[in-house]
């Protein structure tokens, strides 16, 4: 595929400017690739959790059916997903807090499905934290440890390492409800790792702290996971949050897996219209692809980088809203009037409505309502997917508006809750 | 506002003055005087010859806790382990002998474990030895027992059902066994109701009088008995009656007082303490 791009970049003549940009990102793919590869070698080694054909169902609901995943050894992984996609379910079935109605969980190569959560090598940091209320800080970290009969100095000593790593020296002899939430997230981390598991499930662990809260948060686990070399498991449905952290995404829904890849690769290369929407903001169009490297949408013909769906098959075109450049009409092929401009702080979110597809364009440069404007688009702009059941669900802005935002969230929240309550039967 | 809330609880005040503070001063009042109405220590000083009473109703209530807990605790953590359905069928049941009348109560225990009672007829029909279990310090606690143990358990459910599932689960996660969870964590967490229903079962049980009355015979006179003589009995003497009034409820101050010593005040929100 690499040597066709070569071989085409070469053939056709283009602006020089625009050569420069795709030899960029062939470079960059190779890099990537490569380091890609590495990892796989590795990874190939050292499978540390994998579940098979896991089936889970509620109330004979099924939560998830026919599940496969792989953990490697060492890797950050993230579960990414809207509420009731399962993601939490699979991570429970990891810990031993469910038991799936069918299929296996391997541990390394031993067949841990029917073993009690108090036996297995992984530990769990739990949406409320779940710290012990009539334990202290230290009592709390200990809990583990003195499970486990280690000697009363050894505890010292590793409680005391563990303060230290959450930056909560001093705060050994406080009470739980002395803490703030922050602070008992971080005790909630320290209590964890003191076990040293083999592999830490995250679950939702930041989903209630605040903005500036989490983003300290974020960076500190990325910092802890590579300090200890420990595998994470970590489940959101926050998509900023599972790409800044992750090494590998897995994106769900319905209890499905839609995607796995690096961050780069899911925000880049959606496989379908539900992950081209659920990561970051897209304008998805219906095009048809007329032959490999060419598709038509919105009425007009584009060269794209994409290939291999055959002559003339219908499929769904992604175009990020940050690639999209506004021009003047006259000199470009889309056109259309603005509908709406909302300032974000780094960038204005505009709302274009060409020959009735709203478009949504992330642009540094203002625009009015009710401007006529050009989008221009270079073909590393264009992303073509096969297809999907997800196709013409998303990816058009036409009912989009602030309120709607808030709605969504409001809802998604209620969802959360309810998962959160499912969880407890 | 704040006048305002003082005229929405002036009822209330009058109401405690009237019926709690004044009927206390009362007690108090005839406690430190005799018959002329002049002051005395003797009626507190001759509480003293009935010490024996004072330890009986004690011990019994200190034997009819410890069973009431005992049999309590596991009805308490099992039912909170059900279904919500099951839950409240439970509760339910647990509470509806109180909505039988308390003497109603104590009078089918009577005819149950007298000599020639329900229980003694059924064993001698199947040719077993006559047990005599009336009018022993065995009845009156079982009486205690019978007629308490939901006081017992109301509170110990209420804590248990609250206890948050997540911190089991992380108990379990950090390698409890089941056995490790429920010392380290249940246990340790359901404390507050282990002292609201202590204190709930021992305080009317150290104080009853009707239960030793009807099921203890004259053996087994407690505080209460010798208190109901007092007033209503033939030995009338309430200035008596409320200088041993005075002492059981300071004992059992200073009994609650070492309860709570147990409670750490650390304890998450759990059943109101009566005391």
């Amino acid at each position: 595929m690499n040597g066709l791009r070569i071989f085409l970049n070469g053939r056709l003549t283009k602006p020089l400017i625009f050569r420069i940009v795709i030899s960029l990102r062939l470079h960059l793919k190779k890099v990537m690739l490569s380091k890609e590869i590495a990892k796989e070698i590795q990874q190939l080694k050292n499978t540390i959790i994998s579940l098979k054909d896991i089936t889970v169902s509620y109330d004979g609901e099924q939560v998830l059916g026919g599940f496969n995943l792989e953990i490697h050894d060492g890797e950050f992984v993230t579960l990414l997903g809207p509420s009731g996609c399962g993601k939490t379910t699979a991570l429970r079935t990891i810990a031993g807090f469910i038991r799936p109605d069918a299929g296996d969980v391997f541990f390394y190569d031993k067949n841990i499905t029917n073993l009690p959560p108090h036996k297995r090598e992984v530990n769990t940091i739990f949406q409320k934290y779940a710290l012990f209320p009539h334990l202290n800080v230290y009592d709390n970290i200990a809990f583990g440890m003195r499970l486990k009969k280690c000697s009363e100095e050894q505890i010292k000593e590793t409680v005391h390492r563990m303060l230290a790593m959450v930056d909560m020296s001093g705060y050994a002899h406080r009470g739980i409800s002395q803490l703030s939430g922050g602070q008992q997230q971080r005790v909630a981390i320290a209590r964890a790792l003191a076990n040293e598991p083999k592999v830490l499930l995250l679950d939702e662990p930041l989903g209630a702290l605040d903005m500036k809260l989490r983003k300290d948060m974020q960076a500190e686990l990325k910092k802890i996971q590579q300090q200890t070399g420990i595998t994470f498991l970590f489940v959101t449905h926050d998509q900023e949050e599972a790409l800044s952290m992750s090494d590998t995404v897995v994106v769900m829904d319905k209890g499905m897996i839609q995607q796995i890849g690096t961050p780069m690769d899911i925000y880049n290369e959606p496989k379908n219209a539900f992950v081209a929407d659920f990561i970051g903001e897209s304008n998805i169009l219906d095009g048809i692809m007329q032959e490999d490297y060419s598709v038509k949408f919105a009425g007009h013909d584009f060269r794209c980088l994409d290939a291999g769906f055959g002559e003339n098959t219908l499929v769904d075109v992604v175009i990020r809203p940050e690639d999209i450049k506004v021009v003047e009409p006259d000199s470009t092929l889309i056109t259309g009037d603005v509908t709406a401009v909302t300032f974000k702080g780094v960038h204005y979110e505009i709302i274009v409505d060409v020959e009735g597809f709203k478009w949504m364009i992330q642009s540094t440069e203002c625009c009015e309502t009710g401007d006529h404007i050009g989008l221009s688009l270079t073909p590393n702009d264009i992303h073509v997917m096969a297809k999907s059941e997800y196709s013409g669900m998303f990816g058009d802005y036409s009912t989009f508006s602030d309120e709607m935002g808030e709605d969504r969230n409001a809802s998604n929240e209620a969802l959360a809750e309810e998962e959160g309550n499912a969880d407890e039967i | 506002m704040k006048s305002n809330s003082k005229l929405l609880s002036a009822p209330y005040t009058v109401w405690m003055t009237i019926f709690i503070v004044l009927p206390m001063l009362l007690v108090g009042y005839f406690a430190f005087t005799d018959k002329s109405g002049s002051f005395t220590l003797e009626n507190i000083l001759s509480v003293g010859q009935y010490s024996n009473v004072f330890l009986r109703s004690i011990w019994l209530g200190a034997v009819a806790t410890v069973v009431s807990l005992g049999l309590g605790y596991p009805l308490a953590y099992i039912i909170a382990k059900m279904n919500a359905r099951r839950q409240n069928v439970m509760v339910m049941l647990v509470m509806l002998p109180m909505w039988m009348n308390f003497l109603l109560r104590t009078y089918a225990w009577m005819t149950l474990l007298e000599d020639n009672g329900l229980i003694n007829s059924a064993l001698a029909a199947v040719g077993l030895p006559r047990v005599h279990m009336i009018n022993t310090a065995g009845a009156v606690v079982l009486g205690m027992v019978y007629n308490y143990i939901p006081y017992m358990v109301l509170p110990l459910y209420s804590v248990l059902t609250k206890i948050d599932k997540s911190v089991i689960e992380a108990a379990q996660d950090l390698g409890a066994n089941s056995r490790e969870v429920f010392l380290k964590v249940v246990l340790p967490l359901s404390m507050p109701g282990v002292i609201s229903g202590v204190t709930m079962v021992f305080v009317p049980a150290v104080s009853t009088f009707i239960i030793s009355k009807m099921l203890g015979g004259g053996g087994n006179l407690l505080i209460g008995d010798l208190i109901d003589m007092q007033f209503l009995g033939s030995a009338y003497n309430p200035n008596l009656g409320s200088a041993v009034s005075l002492v059981l409820m300071v004992i059992i101050l200073i009994c609650m007082g070492i309860m709570n010593q147990f409670d750490d005040g650390e304890a998450v929100e759990g059943g109101g303490m009566l005391l």
